[in-house]
């Protein structure tokens, strides 16, 4: 191979003249760790309330829901990010357009609503499932103690849903910190856009991807840790997770 | 709204998005499953061997894959694979890979991880008594799994590899990082051709969005029809 190693490169200056070609690294890692971040309250938050709208006992609820869920996971997250990014301030009035266009960190706020929504629509389909996979008599228990619907997913079926789903939950906050990574067709410079850059600056290919997989690995590392310390924090007892 | 929205210049793109860009999906899709699912189902086989070093080994690919990010990968393979085919064929400097070639690695060597889970799951769904009663009739291994273990564990698992794969359609559009014509890809470039970037997007998040319910629709169908009975 007459590839030219060299690894001195992360200290070196980077040509934005702030700082090492490590700092731009550093740099997209925060971004990728911010954006991840707001997707994922996003689609916890949306997530939550389109998976209890698909256990209601309510016809539209249901197929609200439904719609919703089919509409997110049948699209490519690069098309959906592309159409909230160029093609939905076409389709405003044109002012609201101008001042889509004319906002500042645009691809941020594009990247973290339109991955949130896209996660969303997984979050609510693991929702379901540990919502649904509650015995009968927990509901029914609620109901006789005279709890309302709403009661009784707030104090019963949601507090147990939520610790029967962790470990998947898990595994969806992974898949949004490497769907951040999608972001780069949008000029957002996370992660793996800043070691596309050092590569294009630098032209140390193997470098700069070396180092950003191993920031992901780390990313990785922490999260499965630190899920598994409140997994077992919050395990009930009795149940397969839970002493 | 749609007061400016000009259909004809889709319908113009027509058989360059279809005959181009589809194609190239399509043929992507289907050999990178089939690829995916051959050496995963190996993978899945070299975790469930029996032999330490080898369990370990696929477990640690299959662990490293999923944590990094397909687009990540992608650029990898990119770059290493021409430098890859240097080493293998001996040229004096890094051999130049085609676009579908570099993308097809890519893919079979993502997705393996994935299917590889899959399969695994299919495999330690069988209950014991299948591999001993075949190895009680004199089967070898690889026959005992040829014959009994992999068939039966495909069958199971036959949705899920379908519904994975559809997401492996999904994921093509990736591709799109690397400047590669895929559909999405060649819609982009008729778009910006064109100054026709809503049309064209929203006519390719319609033929995804059409071609992914239709599959997932067959794949529940199929779930039902040939559940085993049991």
């Amino acid at each position: 191979m007459n590839y030219h190693w060299n690894w001195h490169i992360f200290f070196e200056p980077n040509p934005t003249g702030a700082g090492t070609y490590l700092d731009m690294l550093l740099s997209g890692l925060w971004l990728t760790i911010a954006t991840s971040l707001c997707a994922w309250i996003i689609a916890l938050i949306t997530g939550s309330m389109i998976g209890v709208m698909r256990t209601l006992p309510s016809k539209p609820a249901n197929l609200i829901g439904f719609a919703y869920v089919e509409f997110f996971r049948n699209m490519p997250l690069l098309v959906q990010i592309f159409l909230w990014f160029f093609v939905l301030p076409e389709l405003l009035p044109n002012a609201w357009g101008l001042w889509l266009k004319q906002l500042p960190h645009a691809p941020f706020y594009t990247a973290a609503i339109g991955i949130g929504l896209f996660m969303s629509a997984r979050v609510a389909e693991q929702l379901r499932a540990g919502i649904t996979s509650l015995p009968r008599g927990q509901k029914q228990a609620a109901t006789a103690l005279g709890l309302t619907t709403t009661q009784s997913y707030i104090y019963v079926l949601l507090p147990i849903a939520y610790r029967i789903i962790l470990p998947p939950l898990t595994s969806e906050f992974l898949n949004t910190i490497k769907n951040t990574a999608v972001a780069i067709t949008i000029g957002l410079l996370e992660l793996t856009g800043q070691a596309r850059s050092m590569q294009e600056f630098s032209f140390q290919v193997f470098e700069a991807f070396t180092a950003a997989t191993v920031m992901y690995l780390a990313i990785n590392i922490v999260v499965v840790v630190a899920m598994r310390l409140i997994e077992r924090r919050v395990a009930i007892p009795g149940y397969i997770s839970g002493k | 709204m749609f007061a400016n929205f000009d259909f004809d210049v889709i319908r113009r793109a027509l058989p360059y998005l279809f005959l181009d860009g589809m194609t190239f999906t399509l043929t992507l899709t289907a050999l990178s499953a089939v690829g995916g699912i051959t050496l995963g189902t190996l993978i899945a086989l070299m975790r469930l061997s029996g032999f330490r070093l080898l369990g370990r080994i696929a477990g640690l690919y299959v662990d490293f894959i999923r944590s990094l990010p397909l687009v990540l990968v992608i650029f990898w393979f990119y770059f290493l694979v021409p430098y890859i085919g240097q080493w293998l064929t001996g040229s004096p400097r890094p051999i130049k890979v085609g676009a579908f070639a570099s993308s097809l690695i890519t893919f079979i060597m993502f997705e393996a991880a994935y299917f590889s889970e899959i399969m695994r799951a299919g495999i330690q769904s069988i209950s014991r008594g299948q591999p001993a009663a075949a190895q009680a009739l004199g089967l070898t291994y690889s026959q005992t799994m040829r014959y009994v273990v992999l068939p039966q564990a495909f069958r199971n698992m036959l949705p899920v590899l379908l519904t994975q794969t559809i997401v492996l359609f999904q994921d093509t559009s990736l591709v799109y990082v690397v400047s590669i014509p895929d559909f999405l890809g060649a819609a982009s470039i008729v778009g910006q051709r064109d100054g026709r970037l809503v049309e064209m997007y929203l006519f390719a998040a319609l033929v995804y969005f059409v071609i992914s319910c239709v599959a997932s629709f067959g794949v529940r169908r199929l779930q039902t029809r040939i559940a085993i009975v049991r």
